[in-house]
C-alpha cells in the first residue's frame, strides 16, 4: 500500500509534534514531582543548618549548599582560563597538521571518558601525590579535567562559526592576529562560549561518584578550599542510600534544580551585558 | 605622475593551482586603477597580494616582487600590519563588525592603542564625513552597524579604512552587493577620495570600470593580458582578446 505525500506529512507530523510534547511532559513531570515532594520539608531548619546524620537524615543542607558554591566558584576559576585558552589556540593559531589532530583527536578521545575514570585519577594525582587530601580543591581539579574537553570544544565551535569576513576586515585595518581575536572574534563567539559555560556548571552540579572519591563525603562547613565537603549531588545520594529521608532528598534535588537555573540566568544575563558593550550600545 | 605600487613578475599558486602568472604592473598615485576580466582570472587575488591579504590562505605561495613606494612589502623583516596599514582593504560583501558606528569607525586607531576619546571622536567624524556617511548617522552614532542598509555599510567600511588613514584603498567589487543608488553613491565618492588616496577597484562590471577610472587592467587566466589609460582601452584594445571582452563576445 502507498500513502499519499499528503497523509505522509500528516503522519511524519503527528509524530515529531507526539516527540516534541512527551519531552516536555517527562521533563514537567520531574521537576514538578521533585518540587511537589520536597517543597514541604523546605524551612528554615532545612537551609540554616548542617546535616546532623542519622538514619532518618536529619539537619539541613546548609554547609552542603556553602560547599557546592565553593565547588562550582573553584572549578570555574581553574577551568574557564583553560579551555578558552586552549580553544582560542586550536581555533586561530594551530596550524593544520598532523599534532593540531592529534590533540583535537586527544580532546575527542577524553570527553568520551567516564567521569569516575577522572575520579580515580584525581584521587591518585591530586587527594594522595599532591597530597591536598580530600578537598574541594582536589574535586575542583578532577572536574576541570573532566570538564575541560567539552569547554574547549564548544568554545572552538563557537570561534569557528565566526565569519571570515570579520576576521579579513580586521586583519585588513592592521590589526594583529591577537588583536583580531580579542576585538572580533571572542565578543562575536561569547553567546557559544556562555552556554558551554552554563553545561559546564550544570556538569558540576550534577556529578556525585568521580566527587566522592575527591571531595570526601565531610558534612561540616567548609572555611578554605582545602576543607573537604559534601557537594549537593553526593547528598542527595547519600540521603536516598544511608537513611529514609526520602524526602529530604527530594527537597535538595529541587534545591540543585533551582541553583541550576539561577546560575543559567546569571550568566546568561552577564553575557548579554558583554555583548552590549561589546557592540557599544551600554 | 608618480609610481605608487610596482609588482614585477608576480606569480601566485593556491597549492598547485597558478593563479597569476608574470603579472607585471604599475600603479600611480592619485589614480583609479579598475581591474577587469571574467571569474577566475585572478583579478581579486592579484588584489588581495597588494596589501597580503592572501598571506593568511593555507599552502599558498608567491614569487615575484610587489613593491610600495619602492620596498617588496614581501621582503623579510617587513612588517604585515604596518604594511596592511598603509593599504587598506573594501571587501564584496560589506562586513562591518557586530558592534556600534562609533565603534566601526574607531576599530582602526583603537587597534593602534589611540584610547583618548576626543580623539576618537575627531577621527569618526572626519572619516564619516569623508565617506559621506556623517549626515545620516551623526544622530546616533551608538546604534549596531548591522542596521544600517547595504549601501550605508559599504560606506561605513570605507570610513572605517579611511580612519587609519591609509595610502592605498584596494576595493574588491565594492558594488556587487548594492542597487544602483548605492552605487552611484559609491563612484562619487572615488572620485573624491582619489584626490588623497590611490585606489585600486576589482569590478565585474565595465561599465563601472570605464565611468571611475584612469587606469585599467585586463586580466585573462592569470595573466594581465592589456593594461593602460581607460579611455584608450576601451577605444582602441590592442589585443584581441581585450577587445572580444569587451565587446561582450565573452564574459
Amino acid at each position: 500500500m502507498r500513502l499519499s505525500p499528503k497523509l505522509t506529512q500528516r503522519i511524519a507530523w503527528g509524530f515529531i509534534w507526539a516527540a516534541g510534547i512527551s519531552a516536555v511532559v517527562i521533563l514537567l513531570l520531574i521537576v514538578v514531582y521533585v518540587i511537589a515532594r520536597g517543597l514541604p520539608v523546605f524551612g528554615s531548619e532545612f537551609f540554616f543548618s548542617e546535616p546532623k546524620g542519622g538514619i532518618s537524615g536529619e539537619g539541613g543542607i546548609s554547609s552542603v549548599f556553602v560547599s557546592t558554591i565553593w565547588l562550582i566558584a573553584t572549578t570555574m576559576v581553574i577551568l574557564i582560563p583553560l579551555g578558552i585558552g586552549a580553544a582560542i589556540y586550536l581555533a586561530e593559531y594551530a596550524p593544520d597538521n598532523w599534532l593540531t589532530r592529534l590533540i583535537r583527536y586527544g580532546v575527542e578521545l577524553l570527553a568520551g571518558v567516564p567521569s569516575i575514570v577522572f575520579g580515580l585519577f584525581g584521587f591518585a594525582i591530586f587527594v594522595m601525590a599532591l597530597n591536598f587530601s580530600y578537598s574541594i580543591l582536589a574535586g575542583a581539579l578532577t572536574l576541570a579535567c573532566l570538564l575541560l574537553p567539552f569547554l574547549i570544544r564548544s568554545a572552538e565551535e563557537a570561534m569557528k562559526v565566526v565569519p571570515r569576513s570579520y576576521r579579513e576586515a580586521a586583519l585588513a585595518l592592521g590589526a594583529t592576529k591577537w588583536q583580531m581575536t580579542k576585538s572580533v572574534v571572542l565578543p562575536a563567539a561569547i553567546p557559544g562560549i556562555i552556554t558551554g559555560i552554563i553545561l559546564c556548571v550544570g556538569g558540576v552540579v550534577a556529578e556525585s561518584a568521580c566527587l566522592y572519591v575527591t571531595m570526601g563525603g565531610s558534612a561540616g562547613m567548609p572555611t578554605s578550599f582545602f576543607d573537604g565537603g559534601r557537594s549537593l549531588a553526593v547528598h542527595v545520594f547519600y540521603l536516598a542510600m544511608e537513611t529514609n529521608a526520602l524526602d529530604k532528598a527530594l527537597a535538595t534535588g529541587a534545591v540543585l534544580i533551582v541553583l541550576i537555573l539561577i546560575i543559567n540566568l546569571i550568566t546568561r544575563w552577564l553575557a548579554w551585558r558583554f555583548r552590549a558593550r561589546m557592540e557599544g550600545k551600554a | 605622475m608618480d609610481l605608487k605600487i610596482q609588482t614585477k613578475n608576480l606569480d601566485f599558486y593556491y597549492g598547485e593551482v597558478q593563479a597569476l602568472r608574470r603579472v607585471t604592473l604599475e600603479v600611480k598615485e592619485h589614480q583609479i586603477t579598475a581591474l577587469i576580466g571574467p571569474s577566475g582570472c585572478g583579478k581579486t587575488t592579484f588584489l588581495r597580494t597588494l596589501n597580503r591579504m592572501n598571506d593568511i590562505i593555507p599552502r599558498s605561495r608567491l614569487e615575484g616582487e610587489v613593491l610600495l613606494d619602492g620596498q617588496n612589502i614581501y621582503d623579510n623583516g617587513v612588517d604585515v600590519v604596518e604594511v596592511r596599514k598603509r593599504v587598506g582593504m573594501v571587501f564584496q560583501q560589506p562586513n562591518p563588525f557586530p558592534k556600534s558606528i562609533y565603534e566601526n569607525v574607531a576599530f582602526g586607531s583603537k587597534m593602534l592603542g589611540m584610547n583618548h576619546s576626543a580623539v576618537l571622536d575627531e577621527v569618526v567624524e572626519k572619516s564619516l564625513r569623508q565617506a559621506a556617511l556623517w549626515d545620516e548617522v551623526k544622530d546616533d552614532l551608538k546604534r549596531s552597524a548591522l542596521m544600517l542598509s547595504g549601501g550605508q555599510q559599504q560606506r561605513l567600511c570605507i570610513a572605517r579604512v579611511l580612519a587609519v588613514e591609509p595610502e592605498v584603498i584596494l576595493m574588491d567589487e565594492p558594488c556587487s552587493a548594492l542597487d544602483p543608488a548605492a552605487t552611484l553613491k559609491i563612484e562619487e565618492l572615488m572620485q573624491e577620495l582619489k584626490k588623497e588616496y590611490t585606489i585600486v577597484i576589482v569590478t565585474h562590471n565595465m561599465q563601472q570600470a570605464a565611468r571611475v577610472s584612469d587606469l585599467t587592467g585586463f586580466f585573462l587566466l592569470g595573466e594581465l593580458v592589456e593594461y593602460g589609460t581607460t579611455g584608450e582601452l576601451f577605444s582602441r584594445p590592442r589585443d584581441r582578446r581585450t577587445e572580444d571582452y569587451i565587446t561582450g563576445r565573452f564574459g
